[in-house]
């Protein structure tokens, strides 16, 4: 089989990897992206919803999703192309002492961080939200420079900006193995074909566990499965994408949250209270039911939404819901950027950018607090560790 | 305001007008009880029902079966599809203009959790192959339970006034289907274990094996033990500049609006497409009293039945093989339709290009199965079958044989040890079977008195006109021969009664005794107001061409002849064996030849996507359905690219991309919008 040699291999074309090889583009080397679906993000990344917001608890997420938000609100003028960037912030309705006080606590480290967010009281919150429920509504916290983004353009988006640079992409290719040469990585092979380079940077989501094991670690990430779906538009009603911090009374749901996309449709999520083990992708007869009667609850308006499709996606989960976004010192030239826990689409620019530090300068761009966080080799038993998921 | 309705039918009882008092957009209108919303529109002249939000396109009616969402209406505030919801008294409906508010209505109702249904047969689909299996599998005791999204049961034999092809022992052949519904839906009522929701759609199958139904009561998760998917066929499009216009609609709709709701959709209506759909679409224009200007079909021969084309012609439609639709014209609504003659690859020939005037065009290039739901109940390996245009599309008599054998299979499958006669089977793909070539015609001998000419020439599966004759003079090799009359007619005129295709008359040659004239007996199933008795008419020979002139004598009209009167008319005898009928219509007559620009077809109805914008991304490099569905949107609207995908497919072809090298789409659940509030409430969510 015929050999490429490329300065770098990103393996995996979904919300990680083609952000990263659009960095590391950007630093002037030759890039190959594989992937085995066939076009960039057709894996989890098109299962997202599209939120994305700064206002986390853990200072890596800060941070990663701060530059995520800077490089994608301006996309459009500075690439001009459009990747439905909608700026409407996040609202988190509050009903509750507890996790009113559990907000306010995350205040300090968001404010370290220069992020905007404060607490509104249940007036403001009813005008944010129009039509939900004010009985017990506390407030809430409000976050206005958070967004929501198109899942199904943003990557793309991304591609087309690498390849304009010399990225290449090559699809329906599925990786099944690795050559290391020692302690250094030379290269990827495929399916298809067999590829070199010095450094090979590992993207692949809900299937980075099956790469650790041709790599010879053990990655720790496994596919936790949720619904979503979306309605047909309506006219713009709504700005925020909301959060529910309270668990269901269906007795199967964490938090749910919901947004109205750039197109007018609303489009929603829960988490369910167990996980869901597995990569299967398909639609379950639970999920609509479920979540009409929360939302619902929280805006009775919400009623007449035409409910137009659901589908199903996977959290690629690390054992502490954090991602792991570092160099792996026993295999030189190997960059991880794997166990996004369901925000890939939000973190994934800013990876993108810290994978081109990691990879090319071989030192992390992060404050140390915040790579500490995403380490390889941390202490994965620490699990249960962030306060705001 | 005066009501576009159809007054006069040959077949139909005329409905009463409306009587129940809606507004629309402000104005006072009437309805009939329990009319649906766009049928109501239509019959007050207003076919125009929203403008899209993306570029402000006029909408109105395209499939009137709830399959696509072109004709959403706000009714009392609320976003529905117009073809798909009654009218209720009082109703507000207005106009969608852009995307729908969401109404401000925060009154809390109780929430409920869906029942959970369990069955031992569920069968989606209450038409002909849904009934038949459910006939089946009722006489031997098993319970069904059948889903049907419309408020009557019949699917689309409730639209087919005319009488039906096939085998008159197996499938009632040359009865009306409209008719065949009826027997089909009363035979229920001696079956208890069969039960039937009306008004209720199946949304989606879900990996757990239950499959959504939203019914009038609300939401319900029916878990069957066998389920029969006989959801029919939908109709095929095409994408041709000003395709979008309201007044260009699918031909199932069009009979939706003229045979079910008794509307004068149009006065003048062109139609693409010579396959059944198309050819018995015009038939039933033209026995509403509505004008058909032409018809064109791409291919150089017509796909229908040849008797089917025959009666078109008989009346005067021009129909135009090697033939298409290059361009629709109106501001808001169809005003013209240009049409060109294509070539051998059915390029449109530059120069041939021809302008009729044409307030409605139907679309009729062909049916796709509904299978979105089979398809994933076979992928999660339930205990599935399916019946009908669902497996298979075909003509109606085809869904009612392979309707009644799946109900046998899936009885025997139960565990009840049924009987499925062997001749079943091999009748059931001889119904499946596409018609023969058209063969020479052989002019009958005549010389005796009174004898039949049967101008039949096409083997097709029927058999009507030998099962007819009291004296077995009609001769035919099974049911796709070709029938061949012996001698000795007696004059009955049963077969000119019963043929379906009206491709029988008699001859009376002793008429008149110098043997000056002849007498015809004629079929005719058009209104009482076109028949010219006692006056002069313009004879038309097999293939519609004029041949000179008869009179009209008399008009037989008995009850066993089920509507249809035979004409008695005088023909000069020279020209006995020639005329095969006479015509009613003039010359359709070109106006100002418009030659056709450059526009940008509408491919995506939903998303309003034009061509030139999937033509783009494919010229990008995208190869993959769902990352052209991310990036230029086609079938991501209400209607998950049912009818769009086969033209995305036509464009990729076009731009040299081969079949192997396109990754399909994924289909997800669900195959039909309904309210957030339906999963959550008894109700649909409604305010009452």
């Amino acid at each position: 089989m015929p050999t490429k040699t490329y300065d770098a291999i990103v393996v995996g074309g979904g919300s990680v990897g083609v952000p990263s090889a659009y960095n590391l583009a950007l630093r002037g080397l030759k890039i190959l992206v594989l992937d085995r679906r066939s076009a960039v993000g057709q894996g989890d990344n098109k299962t997202a919803i599209g939120g994305i917001r700064a206002t986390h608890s853990d200072p890596a997420k800060i941070v990663l999703c701060s530059r995520s938000l800077a490089q994608m609100s301006t996309w459009k003028e500075t690439h001009g192309i459009d990747v439905g960037w909608k700026t409407g912030g996040y609202a988190f309705p509050i009903y509750d002492e507890p996790l009113e006080k559990t907000l306010r606590g995350l205040f300090p480290i968001q404010h370290k961080y220069d992020l905007e967010i404060d607490w509104v009281d249940a007036d403001g919150m009813a005008e944010l939200i129009p039509g939900i429920e004010r009985k017990g509504l506390r407030g809430g916290t409000y976050s206005p420079n958070d967004g929501q983004l198109s899942p199904l353009k943003v990557p793309v988006a991304f591609q087309r900006a690498a390849m304009e640079l010399g990225a290449e992409f090559r699809f329906n290719e599925k990786v099944i193995g690795y050559n290391i040469d020692g302690k250094k990585i030379r290269g990827v092979r495929t399916d298809k074909g067999s590829y070199e380079a010095p450094m090979v940077i590992v993207a692949t989501g809900s299937d980075a566990r099956q790469d650790g094991e041709f790599l010879g670690i053990d990655i720790p990430v496994q596919p936790d499965s949720h619904e979503a779906g979306i309605t047909a538009p309506v006219k713009r009603f709504l700005e925020p994408l909301v959060v529910d911090m309270r668990p269901g009374p269906d007795g199967k749901t964490v938090n749910f949250y919901f947004g109205q996309n750039d197109e007018g449709q609303i489009i929603f999520c829960y988490t369910p209270k167990d996980l869901f083990i597995g990569d299967n992708r398909e639609s379950l007869s639970e999920f609509l039911p479920i979540l009409a009667a929360r939302m619902i609850s929280l805006i009775p308006r919400m009623r007449h939404l035409l409910v137009r499709r659901v589908w199903r996606g996977c959290y690629p989960m690390t054992p502490d819901g954090i991602p792991i976004i570092d160099n792996v010192p026993q295999i030189e030239g190997l960059t991880l950027a794997v166990g996004m826990c369901g925000q890939g689409f939000m973190l994934g620019p800013g990876v993108g950018q810290e994978v081109a530090s990691l990879a090319v300068d071989g030192k992390t761009s992060l404050p140390q607090e915040a790579h500490d966080r995403i380490c390889w080799g941390r202490d994965f038993s620490k699990a249960g560790t962030e306060a705001l998921k | 305001m005066s009501q576009r309705r159809i007054q006069s039918h040959p077949i139909l009882e005329p409905l009463p007008d409306g009587t129940v008092d809606f507004t629309f957009d402000g104005q006072s209108l009437k309805a009939r009880p329990g009319e649906m919303i766009a049928s109501a529109l239509f019959a007050s002249g207003i076919s125009i029902f929203g403008h899209h939000h993306r570029d402000g396109g006029p909408q109105g009616i395209f499939c009137a079966n709830g399959q696509c969402s072109q004709c959403t209406v706000l009714a009392d505030g609320r976003a529905v599809k117009s073809c798909m919801v009654a009218i209720q008294p009082g109703m507000e409906v207005a106009s969608a203009q852009g995307n729908p508010p969401l109404p401000a209505d925060d009154q809390v109702k109780s929430l409920h959790r869906p029942p959970d249904v369990e069955v031992d047969v569920l069968i989606i689909g209450g038409g002909p192959a849904g009934l038949s299996a459910a006939v089946e599998l009722g006489k031997v005791g098993i319970d069904v339970l059948i889903v049907d999204d419309k408020p009557e049961l019949g699917g689309k034999l409730t639209l087919q006034t005319h009488g039906f092809f096939g085998s008159v022992a197996d499938c009632w052949a040359g009865t009306r289907g409209i008719d065949i519904g009826h027997l089909l839906t009363d035979a229920l009522d001696d079956l208890p274990g069969i039960q039937v929701w009306t008004d209720t759609t199946a949304v989606g199958i879900f990996w757990d094996g239950k499959v959504g139904v939203a019914t009038p009561g609300g939401y319900k998760l029916v878990t069957p033990k066998n389920v029969l998917i006989a959801m029919g066929a939908r109709e095929k499009s095409l994408a041709f500049p000003g395709a979008d216009l309201p007044g260009i609609y699918g031909a199932g709709a069009f009979q939706t609006l003229v045979n079910r709701d008794l509307i004068g959709a149009s006065k003048k209506l062109f139609i693409l497409g010579g396959g059944n759909v198309g050819l018995i679409g015009g038939y039933h224009a033209l026995q509403a009293g509505i004008d058909v200007v032409g018809l064109v079909e791409g291919l150089p021969e017509c796909g229908g039945y040849k008797v089917h084309e025959d009666k078109l012609k008989r009346f005067g439609v021009p129909i135009w093989t090697s033939h298409t639709v290059v361009k629709a014209w109106g501001e808001n609504h169809l005003e013209k339709v240009t049409i060109a003659q294509v070539d051998e690859r059915f390029a449109p020939i530059a120069g041939t290009e021809k302008t009729f005037e044409a307030d409605t065009l139907l679309i009729a290039v062909g049916l796709a199965s509904v299978d979105e739901i089979l398809i994933k109940a076979r992928e999660y390996g339930l205990n599935v079958y399916a019946a009908g245009d669902s497996e298979e599309v075909a003509e109606a008599s085809a869904a009612i044989f392979s309707g009644r054998i799946i109900g046998r299979k899936m009885a025997r499958d139960l565990g009840v040890p049924v009987d499925i006669p062997e001749h079943w089977e091999p009748l059931a793909e001889v119904l499946r079977s596409k018609p023969g070539e058209v063969e020479a015609w052989e002019i009958p001998r005549g010389g005796e008195r009174v004898y039949p000419v049967i101008r039949c020439v096409q083997e097709i599966p029927c058999n009507p006109c030998s099962e007819a004759c009291p004296e077995n003079l009609i001769e035919m090799e099974g049911i796709m021969g070709l029938p061949r009359y012996t001698e000795g007619c007696l004059g009955c005129g049963n077969c000119v009664t019963l043929c379906p295709g009206l491709a029988i008359n008699l001859v009376c040659e002793d008429y008149d005794p110098e043997k000056k004239t002849a007498l015809l007996m004629l079929p005719f199933e058009y209104s009482d107001d076109m028949i010219p008795l006692r006056g002069d008419v313009k004879t038309v020979d097999f293939d519609g061409d004029i041949i000179g002139e008869g009179k009209v004598i008399a008009v037989r009209e008995r009850p066993d002849q089920d509507r249809r009167r035979l004409l008695m008319v005088e023909v000069p005898f020279e020209e006995r064996l020639k005329v095969a009928g006479f015509t009613i219509r003039g010359p359709s007559v070109p106006v100002e030849p418009l030659l056709p620009d450059d526009d940008d077809p509408v491919v995506c109805r939903c998303e309003r996507v034009r061509k030139s914008e999937i033509v783009k991304e494919i010229r990008a490099g995208v190869k993959d359905i769902n990352q052209l569905k991310a990036l230029a949107r086609p079938g991501m609207g209400g209607c998950g690219g049912k009818t769009c995908t086969e033209l995305v497919y036509r464009i990729f072809r076009e731009e040299g991309v081969v079949l192997d090298d396109i990754t399909p789409g994924t289909n997800r659940p669900l195959v039909a919008e309904i309210p957030l509030g339906a999963f959550a409430h008894k109700e649909d969510g409604d305010a009452d």
